[in-house]
């Protein structure tokens, strides 16, 4: 499979390898890389946010409530005289936090129990499986109200239980990859040699299943930051007055967008365009690590390349978890 | 086919118990107890103490016996308990709000359906050129609009511009059935938005997979029209996983029903579910989520079991 030493080669000499992937990326997938820039400038804003911000993020001009856009309140102003686009910035740093620690514990236990569950298998893997099963059929949302209203609403709390709970339904997919690359010669191979089983997992099974685990993470980054903010807007996640996109969407501020619909349009917009660039980046890191999806140019595809698709690639019922 | 489903149907008894599982432990482990709320709210005015209220809740034996109560009262008397601060039986409220929710659920549904399908097999057939990117535009832009924005746009919007807005008393179907329809008409569309992008995408992209087999070149070469190839040879065996994800959608709308519901006032089982848990009141919000789980479960079965009938090479055993 030539495909997979490509793969290989990527995680292994870093530097010059990741240099040649991002002209890649240029080359194959302009809006992709239009969009990575976009996910950059994301971050960097929520990094450098006090820089960028005009006014504090809860800096209150009571005067000028309610106000348009104007060359003082560049989008306006709230219902409390809030500048609209400071708070938008400083939002930025939940939505980065958020996206990115939820998004790293969900991957670290799904990873982990993944792997265990495929690689134990028995009655343990039967048990964990029905467990998920169970974790799957409870609608995500209705969960984390549930769990959030007990604890209390709190930038942390809202991390935590959203990477745990998003983390548990994903297993799913790590364990169909494992049990996909578990019977390979070069695992059996390692076996034979006598390799201990912290081994085989950590140099045989975790490298082969890597370039998918960056996908699921990429792909997990948006869905963190709809939650949050669905959550924020629900009351259930990120308190007031903590500039949350979804949040400034919810509670108090909403009897006064009738009267000042700006403050109804900016945090969902930033938070869409956001959520695009992101999805748009995910999709490219994933058509770039995966070669199943690599050529097939032009009208129904001249070259056929899905002979032997490589096993454990996203397949379709992963794709829902976007 | 039928030992199948059989052996399909005992597995969701162990699915079903560890989802009453994790209700349970999440709502009686998880910290913060509601009997620390109800001593706040009454105990100082009514001069209730801390143990009468866990005698009055069925709180003061040990955890494993409440859940085995629990269940037994759920499992032998389909009895899920009464409200902890109305004592009204939960089961009333269910039944007088699930049709709403019901109704928004199957029109989101088919909405997502009819809108994502087409376009997604539009997309694929005319792969890389201006309508495939438009068609990919729409889907992410499906994707990526979050739903409760959209419908705090579509309220907003109107209202400031045309002064309209959606009625607040629920329309029934059987006095209005227009009124009823175009009340659901919008909130379906928003609700039904998330699952249409990403049905589009997988739409495409398995279409664009099976167009790429040997007897999709081989229905070319016998010179059959486009609309045979696509229609018959193609699309079935395209639409297995597009099933699959249809049925794992109806579980985001029932998410999304949530904040929908009480966007635009629908008195459903969503609306329920928010004022239930923002008031703490835990023996409906586990009613509710039993409830969804099990409904959900038995779409799992449904969705698994209707393979039989798309794919022929599909059997059984």
């Amino acid at each position: 499979m030539t495909e997979k030493t490509s793969e290989k080669i990527v995680g292994s000499k870093k530097h010059s390898q990741l240099v040649e992937l991002i002209i890649r990326m240029w080359k194959e997938k302009p809006l992709g890389t239009v969009c990575a820039v976009i996910t950059l400038m994301f971050v960097l804003v929520a990094i450098f946010a006090p820089l960028i911000a005009p006014y504090g993020m809860n800096a209150i001009h009571a005067k000028d409530a309610l106000e348009g856009p104007s060359t003082r309140f560049w989008l306006g102003t709230d219902n409390l005289g809030r500048d609209l686009f400071s708070r938008i910035i400083f939002g930025a740093r939940i939505s980065v936090i958020v996206g990115l620690v939820a998004t790293l514990i969900s991957t670290a236990i799904s990873t982990f129990l993944g792997i265990f569950s495929a690689y134990i298998g028995g009655t343990f893997d039967l048990i964990l499986q029905r467990f998920i099963d169970a974790e799957l059929s409870i609608p995500g949302l209705l969960i984390l109200m549930l769990i959030i209203s007990m604890i209390g609403p709190s930038l942390w709390h809202v991390i935590i239980v959203l990477g745990i709970s998003n983390g548990i339904g994903n297993t799913r997919m790590i364990r169909s990859l494992v049990i996909g690359v578990k019977e390979d010669m070069y695992i059996n191979s390692a076996v034979a040699l006598g390799a201990p089983s912290r081994e085989v997992i950590f140099r045989h099974i975790l490298p082969n299943i890597m370039a998918q685990i960056i996908i699921l993470f990429t792909m997990n980054v948006p869905f963190m930051i709809l939650s949050e903010a669905s959550l924020s807007f629900l009351g259930f996640g990120v308190p007031p007055p903590a500039p949350s996109w979804g949040g400034m969407l919810s509670g108090a501020a909403r009897q006064y967008m009738f009267m000042d619909p700006w403050m109804a349009l900016w945090p969902g917009l930033v938070l869409s365009i956001i959520v695009y660039a992101v999805n748009m980046f995910g999709d490219a890191i994933r058509d770039l690590l995966d070669p199943r999806l690599r050529g097939g140019l032009g009208r129904y595809g001249g070259k056929i390349k899905h002979k032997g698709a490589v096993k454990g690639t996203l397949t379709a019922p992963e794709e829902e978890r976007l | 086919m039928r030992a199948y489903t059989i052996r399909r149907l005992i597995l969701v008894i162990p699915t079903i118990f560890f989802v009453s599982l994790i209700i349970f432990i999440v709502v009686r482990l998880v910290p913060g107890s509601v009997v620390d709320i109800m001593e706040a709210t009454y105990g100082q005015t009514a001069g209730i103490n801390r143990a009468t209220i866990e005698h009055m809740l069925g709180y003061d034996v040990p955890v494993y016996v409440q859940y085995g109560h629990w269940l037994g009262r759920i499992v032998l008397h389909g009895d899920l308990g009464n409200s902890l601060w109305s004592a009204q039986p939960v089961i009333n409220q269910i039944k007088a709000r699930w049709p709403v929710t019901f109704e928004l659920g199957i029109m989101a549904f088919i909405i997502t359906q009819i809108v994502a399908l087409p376009i997604g097999i539009y997309s694929a057939l005319r792969q890389d050129t201006l309508g495939d990117y438009i068609g990919r535009s729409i889907a992410i832009f499906c994707i990526a609009v979050p739903g409760f924005w959209l419908a705090t746009l579509v309220i907003v919007y109107p209202a400031i511009w045309w002064h309209y807005s959606p009625p607040l008393m629920l329309i029934q179907f059987g006095q209005n059935p227009i009124g009823n329809l175009r009340m659901f008409i919008v909130p379906a569309i928003v609700l039904g938005m998330s699952g249409m992008g990403s049905n589009m995408r997988l739409m495409r992209t398995m279409m664009l997979e099976v167009l790429r087999q040997d007897y999709i070149r081989t229905a070319w070469s016998k010179g059959l029209r486009e609309r045979v190839v696509v229609m018959r040879h193609a699309l079935k065996n395209a639409l297995i996983p597009v099933v699959t994800m249809a049925g794992g959608q109806l579980t985001i709308i029932v998410s999304g029903a949530v904040i929908i519901e009480n966007i635009f006032s629908l008195p459903g089982l969503g609306q329920l579910m928010t004022n239930a848990t923002n008031s703490r009141d835990y023996t409906v919000v586990s009613a509710l989520v039993l409830i969804t789980a099990v409904v959900i479960v038995f779409i799992n079965l449904l969705t698994d079991l209707s393979y039989g009938f798309l794919d022929p090479r599909v059997h059984y055993k």
